[in-house]
């Protein structure tokens, strides 16, 4: 498989991913810079987490405008797989690629710990290896994962099946009210959604950190099943 | 001409900003405040021919840049 990954100045999790799919998946990986308008042919397109441009102005507002992004707009319109984690989630949706935006937890904290995931739609490339309800656990690390779009959207997008990733008690429960288990406050606990076409999947947690057996995730509760 | 665009949460986002920011004037005793929104300011310099031109210009740079429709409202002041 042959994997591009996205970097823009302030990207942080650039490596991560690289890591991942070169050392344990055994994919050829390219970087690509933001400046740079050929994405090298990939399979797939991994938009990571940071802080792109120092989140300046809005988180992931400087980053649409960069040549990059209009290539992977490109790619996307021809259904290629794109995954935007994190900041690239909120990059994602700031070019709408993907729909709504991604405020401030509603805690007003930046939250770094670990969180349950469960999987709600297992019919895009980076939720086809695990089985509906099936629950994860990954890191999260963000300011802005709270994530919002007007009433119409969120009908949409719960209609079409479009919720990938939910935010959940270790067994499965979903209860937006929860902070616990919902904790940057999001709309029906959305975690994670596609495109109308399934090809672009943004999600705040981070799976690529929770997908190996050095950091204590193997087997069920793994990460990794994202990006196999 | 200077322009300045004023950038707001819509009603009814929730501001957690400005919730901390109420939080923070009640414990410092000013009981008497409520509903604190926090924005943004943004102030630019145009070259234009006239107030119309810039105004259509700052417009467009809300549209493309400077406003995220989903959660803010937008107002143009032109200064001089």
């Amino acid at each position: 498989m042959r994997v591009s990954v996205v970097v823009f100045p302030g990207s942080n999790c650039d490596h991560d991913v690289i890591h991942l799919y070169q050392k344990v998946l055994g994919s050829t990986v390219s970087s690509i810079w933001h400046r740079d308008r050929d994405l090298k042919k990939p399979d797939i397109v991994i938009i990571p987490g940071g802080f792109s441009y120092g989140d300046y102005l809005r988180t992931g507002a400087m980053a649409k405008l960069s040549p990059v992004m209009s290539e992977v707009a490109k790619f996307a319109e021809q259904g290629g797989s794109v995954l935007g984690i994190c900041n690239g989630f909120q990059i994602l949706c700031e070019c709408g690629l993907l729909p709504g935006v991604l405020l401030q937890n509603i805690g007003m904290q930046f939250l770094s710990r670990f969180v349950s995931l469960r999987v709600e739609n297992n019919s895009t490339t980076f939720s086809r290896n695990y089985v509906v309800g099936e629950v994860l656990t990954c890191p999260i690390a963000h300011g802005e994962g709270n994530y919002f779009a007007d009433r119409e959207i969120i009908q949409q997008l719960e209609d079409e099946g479009r919720v990938v990733f939910r935010y959940c008690s270790p067994s499965g429960e979903v209860d937006s009210s929860n902070l616990n288990w919902n904790p940057n406050g999001s709309i029906n606990s959305i975690a994670g959604i596609c495109s109308a076409k399934g090809n672009v999947v943004g999600l705040m947690p981070h799976p690529e950190r929770s997908s190996e057996k050095i950091v204590g995730f193997v087997g069920e509760q793994s990460g990794v099943k994202v990006f196999q | 001409m200077k322009v300045q665009v004023l950038v707001r949460l819509k009603a009814g986002v929730l501001d957690v900003q400005g919730k901390a920011v109420e939080h923070g004037l009640q414990g410092i005793g000013f009981n008497e405040i409520a509903n604190v929104r926090v924005g943004k300011l943004v102030e630019l310099e145009i070259s234009a021919g006239g107030e119309e031109e810039a105004r259509s210009k700052a417009e467009e740079m809300c549209q493309k840049l400077l406003v995220n429709p989903i959660i803010e409202n937008y107002e143009i002041r032109t200064i001089s």
